[in-house]
């Protein structure tokens, strides 16, 4: 065959076909199959070995010895040879079976034939006249009344398990919008409960506090999840802040939501040289001296600013509650 | 006849008189499979899934799905009296109180991770050799579905200890369902009960990560074993190997007692892992609150890839009409894995549009006869590795003495530009590799050894191939591109114009190939050979 530019394929070289068998040392002498043989018990006496190891770690070892590895550290004893003892067992359990495989089994290569998935023009008919006279015999095509009610009534019941599903929570309402700080919330610290006067808190220092519980109710993680709050004390001359946002401060306190308003990680890295907040999963990064302004990362909002100021009693308390959502967006979301 | 032969003979004859079984046995106890390293991909990710199921099965007696909160009494002082939720302070007790419980969680995610690692490594020998092709289309998605599915899978196992990094995860993927437009805060109020965290979300995804999934994972693994079965394993180029036969071992007893030795190897293997290398020590991150977070904190690998897109995302968000819209979220972590996974569900289909070529295949490519295809993953996996490497930007910056700034703007640009760079390199390379392919096969290894000519030039002796290396290296088709009519007969331009062209591009660019040698070749050249 010469290739001319009809056909695709240039004459190919020819197939050699399945290089002859090479036979194994353990294949021709006994000697070594008896070797071999030996070998792969070897190898299941180690697991057992490895077993062994394991049932005694588990029975006799005591928890409170800790044994050093390099790289890896200190290591609790009874937990390292449990598990390189269970290590051990099964591992040359699989060890033994291969190379039993490989040394002892037979290694001629076998060929079988591929058979095309494609069915038999015959059945293929067949199978086609079937369907075919099947679904005449249910006369789906005929009755119209059955098929469009059949239709209606399935379609209907695919709703039963939607609706099933409803009661799985309640709606939102409002409550993204909503935090529990209100006008004249006092601050108090977390941990501790304890209200906290502007001289609690040094210029530089930082403090994460929450809204002072009603008396009587418990405080839960979801209520923490929106109202906890991180407090920084700065110089009041390092704020660039318009009128109204200087207002919210008290003696260069400020206050601002602690969860992430890109996806609700507790902005949790305060730098006191550059006065940023940072948060931790995306790194987006907040300016305290520019009301926390995003500076970097994908946030694409501040962190919302809560309004400080005191009562009677000289603690610190919410002027009103947070004017915007805190956290991250959601659809009803209103940011005009 | 020994005694165990007449006690097997007639358990099999009890047996097969009630289920006919001995024919289909025969049959199949005979079946050929062949044999490379690359075909153990699967395997690897077959037996960590059974080594999860033990493993899973065993955590499942002590750990307790519960939000409720407890005060911690067990044996780890450092956390003792602490308020946690009844899950975290029992992964604790498994922990620390049952003997081997430690083991067993650290066999568990180590065996997680190697599974993800299995299924993404033969995902990419499928990949690259062509297995994919017809007639196996079905299980190229049904491994793409398995693949996603080990995402999620993964993601709400280590979400169930409730410790602060995991509920850390937890938030960020609240934070993306109510980003959702339209219906996202009531999705995440149905998923969470309520507000962020309450208390059902742990109790739910552990009955999702030990009964729903796990039982779907079941049910694909086995209808993909049993199409392997059924249209029998793909095979390497080689000499005696064709479109219509498999070379291999028979599955009894070799193929049996390898694959099973070597369930107990990578069982073995993991258990090691789970003895020296400590994974998610929980007890350090201490239990979840909202309001607190451990720095550097790392999701497991294979979500990696989705953080890293996400810290990339420029700030963007849409305010308009009283609603946000935040792309900074919806566009890393759904629109782009939307894309990436439809895309990869859909290349069998988008590859045999390209060559328009509709035949069986059972023999593989070697990637370098592929180019196109070669280059398109080496492309994909280079965006992905970038993204990965930015979901560690913080490790890297203080490991490198970089500033987060530089990573990220050199990801930001990397993802962009890095892929179309792969692409051709890749190209490029296949198609050199070719070309020394072709010269192999026409003038034979290089031996180093030199030798003077009469009349004093020295040459270097050439020792010529086997047949059998000559063949495996030529035995690929090469197809011209297709020949699309771009007008029909009368001259009119063909209405599905556009598309045609694309096709043509397409199949021109996935066709680009350096001649292989053909016999005429090899013959014209045999006598001058040095
Ligand atoms: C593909 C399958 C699976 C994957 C990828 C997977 C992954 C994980 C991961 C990463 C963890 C966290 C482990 C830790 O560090 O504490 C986990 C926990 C857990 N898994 Fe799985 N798992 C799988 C299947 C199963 C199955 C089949 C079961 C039970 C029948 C199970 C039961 C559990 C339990 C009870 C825990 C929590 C206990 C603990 O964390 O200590 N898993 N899973
Ligand atoms: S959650 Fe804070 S940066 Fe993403």
């Amino acid at each position: 065959m010469t290739s001319d530019n009809q056909s695709n394929e240039i004459a190919p070289l020819t197939d050699p076909g399945i290089p002859a068998h090479l036979h194994r040392k353990s294949d021709l002498d006994p000697k070594a199959a008896k070797k071999a043989e030996r070998q792969v018990g070897i190898l299941f006496i180690i697991s057992a070995l490895g077993t062994i190891l394991f049932i005694y770690s588990y029975t006799f070892m005591s928890e409170k010895i800790f044994i050093f590895l390099p790289v890896l550290g200190n290591s609790n004893a009874k937990q390292l040879f449990l598990g390189l003892g269970m290590a051990i067992s099964l591992f040359f359990i699989g060890m033994g079976a291969v190379h039993w495989a490989k040394t002892l089994m037979p290694d001629n290569e076998v060929v079988a034939q591929r058979h095309e998935l494609r069915s038999e023009e015959v059945d293929r008919e067949d199978f086609v006249k079937t369907v075919k006279e099947g679904a005449a015999a249910a006369g789906l095509g005929r009755r119209s009344i059955i098929k469009r009610t059949l239709g209606v009534a399935l379609g209907l019941s695919g709703l039963t398990p939607l609706l099933l599903l409803r009661d799985l929570g309640p709606l939102p309402k409002d409550d993204f919008s909503k935090t529990s700080w209100e006008a004249g919330t006092r601050l108090v610290t977390d941990p501790g409960d304890r209200p906290i006067k502007p001289s609690d808190l040094e210029i530089g220092a930082v403090a994460q506090v929450l809204p002072e519980l009603p008396a009587g109710k418990e405080r839960k993680l979801e209520d923490i999840g929106k109202d906890a709050v991180l407090l920084i004390r700065i110089r009041p001359a390092e704020f660039q802040l318009d009128a109204e946002r200087l207002s919210w401060t008290h003696e260069g306190i400020i206050a601002f939501s602690k969860i992430c308003s890109h996806m609700g990680c507790a902005v949790a890295l305060y730098e006191q040289t550059t006065k940023h907040l940072l948060c931790p999963c995306h790194q987006s990064t907040y300016d305290v001296t520019r009301a926390a302004k995003v500076i970097f990362g994908p946030s694409a909002r501040p962190l919302p600013q809560l309004a400080l100021a005191l009562d009677a009693e000289g603690y610190l308390v919410a002027k009103q509650p947070f004017t915007e959502p805190v956290g991250p967006s959601f659809w009803e979301r209103d940011s005009s | 006849m020994s005694k165990s032969e007449r006690v097997a003979g007639t358990v099999a004859n009890y047996v097969d008189e009630r289920t006919g079984a001995a024919k289909w046995l025969k049959k199949n106890l005979n079946k050929v499979f062949p044999d490379h390293w690359s075909f153990m991909l699967g395997e690897i990710a077959l037996y960590s899934f059974i080594i999860l199921l033990l493993t899973g099965t065993f955590l499942t007696f002590w750990y307790d799905p519960s939000m409720q909160e407890v005060e911690y009494e067990g044996s780890y002082q450092p956390l003792s009296g602490l308020k946690m939720s009844a899950a975290y302070a029992s992964t604790l007790h498994i922990s620390f109180d049952i003997r081997g419980g430690l083991l067993m969680r650290q066999i568990h995610h180590w065996a997680a991770l190697l599974f993800m690692v299995a299924i993404v490594v033969h995902l990419l020998r499928v990949f690259f050799t062509g297995a994919f092709r017809k007639p196996r289309e079905f299980n190229w998605i049904l491994g793409i579905g398995l693949l996603t599915l080990g995402i999620v899978e993964g993601f709400l196992g280590y979400s169930l200890p409730d410790d602060l990094l995991s509920g850390t995860g937890i938030r960020i993927a609240e934070a993306i369902i109510q980003a959702i437009p339209v219906v996202g805060s009531y999705l995440a109020y149905f998923v969470f009960g309520g507000p962020f965290p309450g208390e059902v979300f742990i109790p739910r995804i552990y009955t999702v990560h030990i009964l729903l999934l796990p039982g779907i994972f079941l049910a694909l693994i086995t209808a993909h074993l049993m199409l392997v079965w059924y249209q029998k394993h793909t095979q390497y180029p080689g000499p005696g190997r064709t479109e219509k036969n498999v070379v291999g071992y028979p599955l009894m007893p070799v193929y049996m007692a390898k694959a099973g030795g070597f369930f107990f190897i990578v069982f073995g293997f993991t258990a090691f892992l789970g003895a020296v290398a400590s994974i998610n020590p929980i007890w350090l991150f201490g239990p979840y609150t909202p309001a607190q977070i451990t720095a550097g904190s790392q999701p497991d690998w294979y979500m990696g890839w989705l953080d890293g897109l996400v810290r990339m995302a420029p700030p963007l968000e849409t305010h308009a009409f009283g609603h946000t819209i935040s792309w900074n979220i919806l566009i890393p972590a759904l629109i782009i894995p939307g894309i990436l996974f439809t895309g990869m569900a859909l290349y069998p289909f988008i590859e045999s549009w390209m060559t328009g070529d509709k035949r069986e295949h059972h023999l593989l490519d070697r990637p370098r006869n592929a180019p196109n295809r070669t280059a398109l993953g080496a492309m994909s996996l280079t965006f992905v590795l970038v993204t990965l490497l930015n979901g560690g930007n913080d490790l890297l910056a203080t490991h490198f003495g970089l500033t987060i700034n530089q990573i990220m703007w050199f990801s930001r640009i990397g993802v962009l530009v890095l892929p179309p760079i792969a692409f051709v390199i890749t190209k490029r390379i296949c198609l050199s590799l070719q070309r020394s392919d072709r010269e192999l096969v026409l003038h034979g290894k290089e031996t180093g050894r030199l030798v003077m000519l009469p009349h004093g030039e020295f040459i270097e002796i050439h020792e010529e191939l086997s047949p059998e290396k000559k063949w495996t290296l030529t035995a690929h088709e090469q197809l011209p591109p297709l020949e699309i009519a771009q007008e029909n007969q009368a001259g009119v331009r063909n209405p599905k114009g556009l598309r045609a062209k694309l096709q043509q591009y397409a199949s021109k660019s996935h066709q680009e190939q350096i001649e292989k040698p053909s016999a005429k070749d090899v013959l014209e050249l045999g006598d001058g050979r040095h």
